[in-house]
């Protein structure tokens, strides 16, 4: 139902969106790596005044077992108050919940109570594929035409993916996004610039060079996506791709500026073939055209063979697998998960073209193993899925990328767990000693969301 | 002017102002643009071709009622014209939110010009203004025929429409900010929906 004034999340711009209320709860995609029981998607309790702080306090069980919940995202967010589409009366209110092995649509409802969402409705598979021409639902997107899905595949598993909208009321599938897809094969991430009406996309791979694992042939032949594609948001058209050339494969994370007037965003590579480092990109509008620059190189380290898995002994290396990366509402920090050696770095990129590392914090990793002071003993898994409260002060993170490639990295086994930061207002970050969530033993945790709106969940039309 | 020949002109201008209040009809663009640029300039700027688009919008609509009305028996052209209302509000209920956006913040003039026909014309705007319409194209002996009269009505209504828009974007530029949206952006669309839907109605009704 149309409300009378627009949803209280939502906030014309990044600046007033940072004035915004601590968050109280955090859903967390989590899935079972067996595919035995039920993917669930977790609320955590977040609020430090709250007896249950830092506990599981509802869990959604979804319909089916082996869904792979991922990524997600809500029906809608700031951007319904844009200037050219306006929609601002409609509720922040349904969570967009994808299984991105079985493609299948969950849509939940956070009311009335926000501590126990109840399941909406639910496209199964074949409704997804007929409609949408796609499979492999992956990143959600609230925006101007409605609800955006990249999808990694095309209805019969293989190249190309792209995208599909969603009405974001009746949770119908609208159909293909793109209208001239160009070149444009490979996809997984997308979003935007609503200032410059330009669309992003990145790359990862087909389902057969993912599903049971990273395939090293396909890897180190380059094969895995490493372009950047650009679109006319409106017209949908390809405009232009970037290609940051085969050895830097896994091109993922798109983050651009909150501020509409900024042209320029992030993206991570997550694995050089050169040196097995890994590289943050900054892509920026000159002129008429776009262009990219890479900003931050993270080395791998160095270490005993005897505590890498088979895949990586003959390197006697760990690779930082920079997997994800998130931007703060001021465009001022930018973290960085290194999945691999457990870093979770933060970058000071006021200036996008010189990053400055304002902090560092270390857990799990594949030789490293660090531990948190409530854990008390060593950790598996490493920095990954890391979201940023909208006043920047708070940092959640969890530890597993996807359950086929989380064995071959950590092939000892892989516990979840979610942990939390405090930043400083201008910079420098710390545990907090009293967050850490042991997740149960059947699950493993992925994205989370913060309740009204996150730094990764809203865009803005006004500065 | 008599009281029963001033009130075509009193809901002409009323209603421009309606529309100019709306922010989906142009002034929170003109602000949006305004801020990107850091120009007050293009505030201004932007209202001559959202003024232009509303006006194209309404002038179709006033068109068609003119040679509807020059045709057609006034009874027959009020419930056809009640029943468009009425369907029109429906459609705007149901569908209102699923338009496809064709126009985004690196718009320019013409862009904006045509951004503004479209969400005039889906909104129905020109349809709203049918009731005081229709007895302009049946009035007898009028200087100038009903085509002037139309034409002034539309010029009335688009003076209105502009007046407001250029007041509501500067007030927010210079003074409120888009703050003022998070409470002020009442659902406009509901008062708007439910105005279709009585005038339209309302037309049948007194047919």
């Amino acid at each position: 139902m149309p409300t009378w004034r627009p949803d209280p999340t939502f906030y014309p711009s990044p600046r007033l969106a940072m004035k915004a209320p601590a968050e109280t709860l955090a859903y967390v995609a989590s899935f079972d790596p067996a595919r035995a029981v039920p993917d669930v998607l977790s609320v955590v309790d977040v609020d430090p005044a709250s007896r249950t702080y830092a506990q599981i306090v509802g869990n959604v069980a979804m319909p089916n077992v082996g869904d792979e919940l991922h990524h997600f995202g809500w029906n809608a967010c700031s951007s319904c108050l844009c200037p050219n589409a306006p929609h601002p009366h409609v509720e922040r209110r349904y969570l967009i919940v994808p299984g991105l092995r079985s493609s299948r649509i969950h849509i939940l409802d956070t009311r009335p109570d926000p501590r126990q969402p109840t399941i909406h409705r639910v496209l199964e598979p074949a409704e997804v594929a007929e409609r949408a021409g796609y499979t492999r639902p992956h990143t959600i997107h609230c925006g101007p035409e409605g609800i955006y899905v990249t999808a990694l595949a095309n209805a019969e598993g293989e190249a190309p993916g792209g995208m599909f909208l969603m009405d974001h009321e009746s949770f119908d599938i609208r159909g293909r996004w793109e209208i001239d897809r160009g070149p444009q094969r490979l996809a997984y991430d997308a979003w935007w610039h609503l200032g410059y009406d330009t669309m992003v996309t990145s790359e990862w791979g087909l389902p057969a060079t993912f599903e049971n694992g990273l395939v090293p042939e396909v890897l180190l032949g380059g094969q895995y996506g490493h372009k950047l594609h650009f679109w006319d948001l409106h017209a949908r058209k390809h405009v232009q791709e970037i290609d940051f050339g085969t050895e830097n494969q896994l091109v993922f994370e798109l983050r651009p500026a909150h501020d509409p007037t900024r042209a320029y965003g992030f993206v991570n590579s997550v694995i050089s073939l050169k040196d097995l480092s890994a590289s943050i990109w900054t892509w920026y509008r000159d002129g008429k055209a776009w262009t990219a620059r890479k900003i931050i190189e993270i080395p791998a380290e160095p270490a005993d063979p005897e505590k890498l898995p088979p895949m990586l002994k003959s390197f006697k290396a760990v690779p930082p697998l920079v997997t994800d990366i998130d931007l703060s509402m001021d465009d001022r920090f930018l973290y960085v998960s290194c999945w691999g050696t457990g870093d979770l770095r933060q970058y000071d990129v006021s200036d996008p073209f010189s990053p400055k590392l304002a902090g560092t914090v270390r857990i799990g990793g594949i030789a490293a193993r660090a531990t948190h002071p409530k854990a008390g003993s060593p950790l598996n898994g490493g920095p990954q899925m890391v979201e940023i409260s909208r006043d920047g002060r708070r940092i959640y993170f969890t530890n597993s990328l996807y359950g086929a490639i989380d064995e071959q990295f950590y092939h000892e086994g892989l516990d979840g767990w979610m942990v939390k930061l405090d930043a400083g207002p201008d910079g420098g970050i710390a545990f907090d000693p009293t967050f850490f969530v042991d997740w149960p033993k059947t699950h493993r945790p992925h994205q989370v969301r913060l309740q009204g709106g996150d730094c990764s969940s809203d865009s803005y039309c006004y500065p | 002017m008599r009281p029963e020949t001033a009130w075509p002109w009193l809901v002409f201008a009323g209603l421009g102002m309606f529309h100019g209040l709306n922010p989906a009809m142009g002034w929170l663009f003109a602000v949006a643009l305004g801020l990107h640029r850091r120009s007050r300039r293009a505030v201004l700027l932007a209202l001559p071709p959202l003024a232009l688009g509303h006006a194209l919008a309404i002038g179709v609509v006033a068109a068609a009622a003119v040679a509807l009305g020059l045709r057609v028996d006034p009874v027959i052209a009020r419930v056809a014209a009640g029943g468009l209302l009425v369907g029109w509000a429906g459609y705007h209920w149901l569908y209102g939110h699923r338009h496809r956006v064709r126009i985004g913040m690196t718009v320019g003039a013409a862009g904006l010009a045509v951004w503004s026909f479209l969400m005039a014309t889906a909104h129905g705007a020109g349809l709203m203004l049918l009731p005081a319409l229709l007895p302009l194209c049946v009035m007898p002996g009028v200087a100038g025929g009903p085509v002037a009269l139309t034409l002034a009505a539309v010029a009335m209504h688009t003076a209105a429409m502009l007046a407001t828009t250029g007041a509501v974007a500067l007030l927010v530029y210079d003074w409120l900010g888009v703050g003022v949206l998070r409470r002020g952006w009442v659902n406009l669309d509901v008062v708007w929906t439910g105005v279709l839907a009585a005038t339209g109605v309302g037309l049948v009704v007194t047919a």
